[in-house]
Formats: structure tokens, C-alpha cells, sequence
């Protein structure tokens, strides 16, 4: 017991110092006030000029204002959080918080949607729309095969002849559809 | 008398443009896609008007507001569906709705239970645009005299309000308008051209689509939400048949009917935040009126006849206020007036003048729209009730779908999906940490309009501030600020006062 104190003590700290962490991870929010708030405030300072006789506030009183207001408020929310404020996480039909967050469904969505913006312009809209469902309902959880995509085809397809020859917003048809015209 | 006749007249006219076979499609479309939209989970009112607006671009400014108009009755309608169905509310103004209504369908009552909100959202609605249609005329008539300084302090009471009265902690509401606000700022500043917050970006000259803030607030924002923390067996909706009412239930809703409608009215006008404070306020009044207080809380039907009629009753007072000042209460106006403006029409007291036409034939069509929901949504509620079966990888991969077809047909650039992620992420950050979205989205809207005013303003007065409170109507709005922002201040000191005595 006596030998194994000082190892446990040592262990602890930095796992206390993880949860401490983890259970005020709200200050991200104030951290994430602060940096606009400056960014608002730095970009104003260096870019734009003050009023003229016929624009007496010109360009740069509302930045400035909401400038100040992001870094005052980045301080009431760090104020409030280390009070022991919490903001109540929303809820919904579908969510489930007593579970931890799903990062990697998370990250897999983002990947999904980076992966979208990349293609569009190779393959053209039917494709990557294929791949953006197919591959969102894969990170939600779907593992049905022939099923997946295509219904992901499906949905792509119908949407890009919905959009592109009945509501004339042009999306890129991309290589398939020039074949197939 | 005389300008109520004229706008009977302009209302018949509305009808006879809104019963064109075009214009009752979009009506018809909109309130099936509302109501389909409203019962899905995840996705609301706002989003619904917001993924649309691509799909409008092609349209004409009066069909493409036929649409959005059906839109937000239909998902109100629709949400009403899934809080008695599923007892777990998407949208907080049918959070009261389940608790009184999802007991009534545990116990057998569910055709009821539909009925009585079905019926309420149809006599609130009714009850709601007729007194739009006799006060607008008046409130933009009174409205025309509005200077510069009255509209901005209307605005800053619209930031002030929906920050303080919504929403459980003061400053969270204030981070979320901060945030909006600082988007709203991206671009060139319209009087003088100069570059803010572009970063010598080309693209953010233009400033961020109001459109992909809006799709990637609600729409991303909330799927990744919901993605990260996806019940893996989503709750089994209750089976129902058709809706009816007895003779019984009638003589026990037709009163919270006509009360909800003129709770709901009033307070969808001002900006409070929309449906979720009077369809609260109708509940309570029920229930202390009610002769049977003991069945509230395992199914009065009054419970559910109320709060549905003051709920549709507020939308129509919301979309009263936004027509004639131009200024949006809820996130669903907000997107609306985001529409409006990308068809270069400003909503406010001038628009009765100068697009007659379009007031008109928007108004004649929610009647229109309220007609089609009861005619469809009585014999349609088993349909609408299997939408809640459908599997959520697909309803969530659809959404973020859809959010990205929205995103992309704004501008053709792939690039605007990584604005949208990013937003999406701002969006998912505010779900996580309890921050309100409906400031956020005003900010982004309203905030540059708030600018305008401001600096028109001090143009007008040689930049003599005292300007800005030189009216009777601004010096009003600002103590009616000034109470707002004070009552919270206060409420500590009552309380020590009185734990003193």
C-alpha cells in the first residue's frame, strides 16, 4: 500500500485534469467567441476607415461594436461556465444522449462531405451524389449492399434530372451524362 | 370602413390569382411537403424553406411564396402529428402537444387526439390570417411614417428580445447573436464598398449566402447533431386510423379552439420567439379552465385543442409582422424574409403598395392552404404516420443531401460545401452547448438591414446621435428594451428583498 500510494497519486492528477477539462469543454465556445471577436476586431483595425461627412459612422462602428461584444461575451461565458453554468444540449425524436458523442460517425460525415466537394467537378453531380448518400447512411449505420446505393443512385439521379432540366438550376451532369446524351 | 373595403377587394382579387391551376399546385405541393417535412424528424420549418429556395429560383416571386407559405402551416401541422404519435417533440411548439396528446393515443384516443389538432390548426389559421387581413393594411398604413431610427430600434428590440425572452440562459442567447451578427458582417459594406472580414477572399466579397448559413445551421448543423448521437432503435410510433371527433369532444374543444387562436395571434406577432410561448400560455389557460382539471397529464383533449390553434394562430400573426415591418420573429419569417430579398422585393409597409398583387394572392392562398390541410391531412394521418418508419441512415443522409444540392445551386461552387461543413459545424457546436439558433439566423438576416438603418439614420441628422431617439415610437421601443433587458437584473433583488422581510 505504502509503495503503491505515490504511483496512484501520480496517475490521477492528469486523468483529474482530463475530466476537469472534458466537463467544462463549454469554454471551447468562449475560446471560440474570443478568436472572432478578435478576428472581427483585427480585420477592422487594419482594413477599413472611419466615417466621412456624408457616412458619419462609416464601415467600421458595427464591426468594432460587435467586435468588442464577441470578446465581452467570450468573458461573461468563461465567467458563467466556471460558476458551474452548463448549456442544456439539445434534444429530439431521434437523439440519444445518454451515449457518448459518436466521433467517428462525425468525422466520417465530414470526410463524406469534403470527398462531395472534390468530386463534383470530376464526375459531375449524379456520381457524387451516389457517394455523398450512399456514404452519409454508411457512417449512420446502414450496411445493406445492393440496397445502399442503389437507392443512393436513385435519389442522386432523380434529383439532378428534378434540378437540371425541370427547375433549370444548373448542376454539372459531369462524363456519365455526356455519354448518355 | 373605406380601407377595409379596399382590402376585401384586393383580397378577392388575391383569390382570383391564387385559384389559378399553377398557383393552387404550389399551394397544394407546399402543404403536402410541409406536412411530410413536419412529421419527419430533424427537420423543421426553417430548414424546410431554407433547402427550398434553390428549387425557387426558377419560379415566380408569388408562386415561390405560395410554396414557402404552405411550407410553414403544413410543418407546423406535421410536427403536431409526430408529438402525439411519438411523445418526443422535434419542434419546441409542439412540445406541449405531446403531453397531453400522446397519452390520449396510448389509451386508444389517437384519432381524437389528430382530430383535435388537425381541426385546431385549421380554425387557428383561419381565425389568424382573417385578422391578418383586417390589421396588415392598418399596420403598414401607420408603419409608411417609420423613419430610419424607429426601425432600428425595432430591430435592436427584435435582438434583444428574442435573446432574453427564448431560451434558458441570457448569455448564451447573446453568443448566438454575436455569432450571427459577425457572419452577417462577410462582404463588401453596401454603402461604401469596402472589404470586411473577406480576408482577400474573392468569394466572400459577396458576403456568405444567407442560403447556406441558413441550410447549414439547421439542416447540417442538426444532422450531424443527431448523428452523433443517433438512437440506434428509433421509439415505434403509435398505429392510428382515421381522425374524427365525437359529439362529446366537439363541445369540449370548440372553446380552446377560438381561445387558442387569440392567444396564438398576439404573441406570434411580436418577437417572441414564435409558437413556443403562446401554445404554453394556451395549456395553462386550459387547463385552469377546464372542469376536469384531474384528467390534464394523461390526456385531456383540451390540452391538445389549444396549444395546435394558438400555435397555427401565431404563424399567422408572424407572418403579419413580417410583411408589413419587415421584421421576422421566428427562424422560419427569418429564411422567409432571406427569400424575399434574394427575389429583390423588401417586405414592409411599402410592399402593400407596390406588390399588391403578390400580398394579395400569398394571403388568399394560406386560406387556401388551410383548406387543402384539413381536406388532405384528415384522410392522410395513417400515411403521414408510416413516414415515422423510415429507416434514419436514409432520412439523415437525405438531409445532408439535399443540404448540399441547396448549397451547390447557389452559386455552382464546390467550395461553398466546405462554408456549409464549417457552418454545419458552428451549428452542431451550438446544439452540444445549449446555444439558441434563432439569434444566430436574425443576425445574419437582420443584422446588415440593422446597419443600414443605423447609418441612414446619422446620415440623415449630419451624424447628430440624438437622432436616434428622437421619436416617439423609438423612445418607446428603447424603455421597452431597456425593461427587457432589466427584469432578469432585478429578479434577485425581489427575491432578497423579500427573504429580508
Amino acid at each position: 500500500m505504502t509503495i503503491k500510494e505515490p504511483s496512484s497519486t501520480l496517475t490521477e492528477q492528469p486523468i483529474r485534469k482530463r475530466s476537469w477539462l472534458r466537463s467544462h469543454s463549454e469554454l471551447g465556445i468562449s475560446l471560440l467567441l474570443l478568436v472572432v471577436g478578435l478576428l472581427v476586431l483585427a480585420n477592422t483595425a487594419l482594413e477599413t476607415r472611419g466615417g466621412s461627412d456624408s457616412d458619419p459612422l462609416g464601415p467600421h462602428a458595427v464591426p468594432l461594436v460587435v467586435g468588442i461584444g464577441l470578446v465581452v461575451l467570450a468573458a461573461w461565458l468563461t465567467a458563467d461556465v466556471l460558476r458551474g453554468g452548463h448549456g442544456e444540449a439539445e434534444v429530439g425524436e431521434d437523439i440519444d444522449l445518454s451515449t457518448p458523442p459518436d466521433v467517428r460517425t462525425l468525422g466520417m460525415l465530414a470526410g463524406v462531405l469534403v470527398a462531395t466537394a472534390a468530386l463534383i467537378p470530376l464526375v459531375g453531380w449524379p456520381i457524387a451524389g451516389t457517394v455523398l448518400f450512399w456514404g452519409a447512411s454508411y457512417a449512420l449505420g446502414s450496411r445493406h449492399i445492393p440496397k445502399d446505393p442503389l437507392i443512393a443512385a436513385g435519389v442522386s439521379l432523380a434529383t439532378w434530372i428534378l434540378f437540371d432540366s425541370l427547375l433549370g438550376v444548373d448542376l454539372p451532369g459531369g462524363p456519365l451524362m455526356g455519354v448518355l446524351r | 370602413m373605406n380601407s377595409l373595403a379596399n382590402s376585401l377587394s384586393s383580397l378577392m382579387d388575391g383569390f382570383g390569382h391564387a385559384l389559378t391551376p399553377t398557383n393552387l399546385l404550389f399551394a397544394a405541393v407546399g402543404v403536402l411537403l410541409g406536412t411530410a417535412i413536419g412529421v419527419l424528424p430533424g427537420i423543421g420549418a426553417a430548414m424546410a424553406v431554407a433547402l427550398l429556395l434553390p428549387v425557387t429560383y426558377a419560379f415566380d416571386p408569388t408562386g415561390a411564396f405560395i410554396l414557402f407559405a404552405g411550407v410553414y402551416f403544413g410543418a407546423m401541422f406535421g410536427g403536431s402529428t409526430t408529438s402525439i404519435l411519438l411523445n418526443t417533440p422535434g419542434e419546441s411548439a409542439a412540445v406541449v402537444t405531446a403531453m397531453e396528446g400522446n397519452p390520449m393515443a396510448r389509451s386508444g384516443r389517437g384519432p381524437q387526439a389528430l382530430a383535435a389538432a388537425a381541426i385546431g390548426h385549421f380554425v387557428g389559421g383561419m381565425i389568424g390570417t382573417t385578422l391578418l387581413v383586417l390589421l396588415a393594411p392598418l399596420v403598414a398604413s401607420v408603419a409608411v411614417d417609420l423613419g430610419a431610427p424607429d426601425y432600428f430600434a425595432v430591430m435592436v428590440l427584435a435582438f434583444a428580445a428574442v435573446t432574453t425572452v427564448l431560451g434558458s440562459s441570457r448569455v448564451r442567447g447573446f453568443a448566438a447573436l454575436g455569432i450571427g451578427l459577425a457572419i452577417g458582417l462577410v462582404g463588401l459594406d453596401p454603402l461604401t464598398g469596402a472589404q470586411r472580414l473577406t480576408f482577400g477572399v474573392p468569394q466572400l466579397a459577396d458576403g456568405i449566402d444567407v442560403v447556406i448559413v441558413a441550410v447549414g445551421l439547421f439542416a447540417v448543423g442538426e444532422a450531424l447533431w443527431v448523428a452523433a448521437h443517433l438512437r440506434r432503435r428509433p421509439p415505434a410510433a403509435i398505429p392510428v386510423g382515421n381522425p374524427w371527433l365525437g359529439r362529446d369532444d366537439l363541445r369540449r374543444t370548440w372553446r380552446p379552439w377560438l381561445r387558442g387562436s387569440l392567444i396564438g395571434f398576439p404573441l406570434g406577432s411580436i418577437p417572441a420567439g414564435g409558437a413556443e410561448i403562446p401554445t404554453f400560455l394556451s395549456y395553462v389557460t386550459e387547463r385552469r379552465l377546464s372542469g376536469r382539471r384531474s384528467e390534464f397529464g394523461s390526456g385531456a383533449i383540451e390540452g391538445v385543442a389549444g396549444p395546435e390553434s394558438a400555435a397555427s394562430a401565431s404563424s399567422a400573426g408572424t407572418l403579419t409582422t413580417m410583411l408589413t415591418l419587415g421584421l421576422p420573429t421566428t427562424a422560419t419569417a427569418a429564411v422567409m424574409l432571406a427569400a424575399f430579398q434574394q427575389f429583390g422585393i423588401q417586405p414592409g409597409p411599402l410592399l402593400f403598395q407596390r406588390e399588391s398583387t403578390l400580398v394579395w394572392t400569398l394571403i388568399a392562398s394560406l386560406f387556401i392552404g388551410l383548406v387543402l390541410l384539413l381536406v388532405l391531412n384528415l384522410p392522410l394521418a395513417p400515411v403521414w404516420a408510416k413516414l415515422l418508419r423510415i429507416p434514419r441512415p436514409y432520412l439523415y443522409a437525405g438531409i445532408l443531401f439535399f443540404a448540399c444540392v441547396g448549397a451547390y445551386a447557389v452559386s455552382g461552387q464546390p467550395v461553398d460545401l466546405l462554408v456549409l461543413l464549417a457552418i454545419g459545424g458552428v451549428g452542431f457546436l451550438m446544439r452540444r452547448y445549449g446555444l439558441p439558433v434563432l439569434p444566430t439566423i436574425l443576425g445574419v438576416i437582420l443584422g446588415p438591414d440593422a446597419e443600414l438603418q443605423l447609418r441612414r439614420a446619422l446620415q440623415i441628422a449630419d451624424g447628430d446621435p440624438a437622432t436616434l431617439v428622437s421619436t416617439p415610437v423609438s423612445v418607446t421601443v428603447y424603455v421597452v428594451i431597456a425593461l427587457l433587458l432589466a427584469v432578469p437584473l432585478l429578479r434577485p433583488l425581489v427575491r432578497r428583498a423579500r427573504s429580508a422581510r
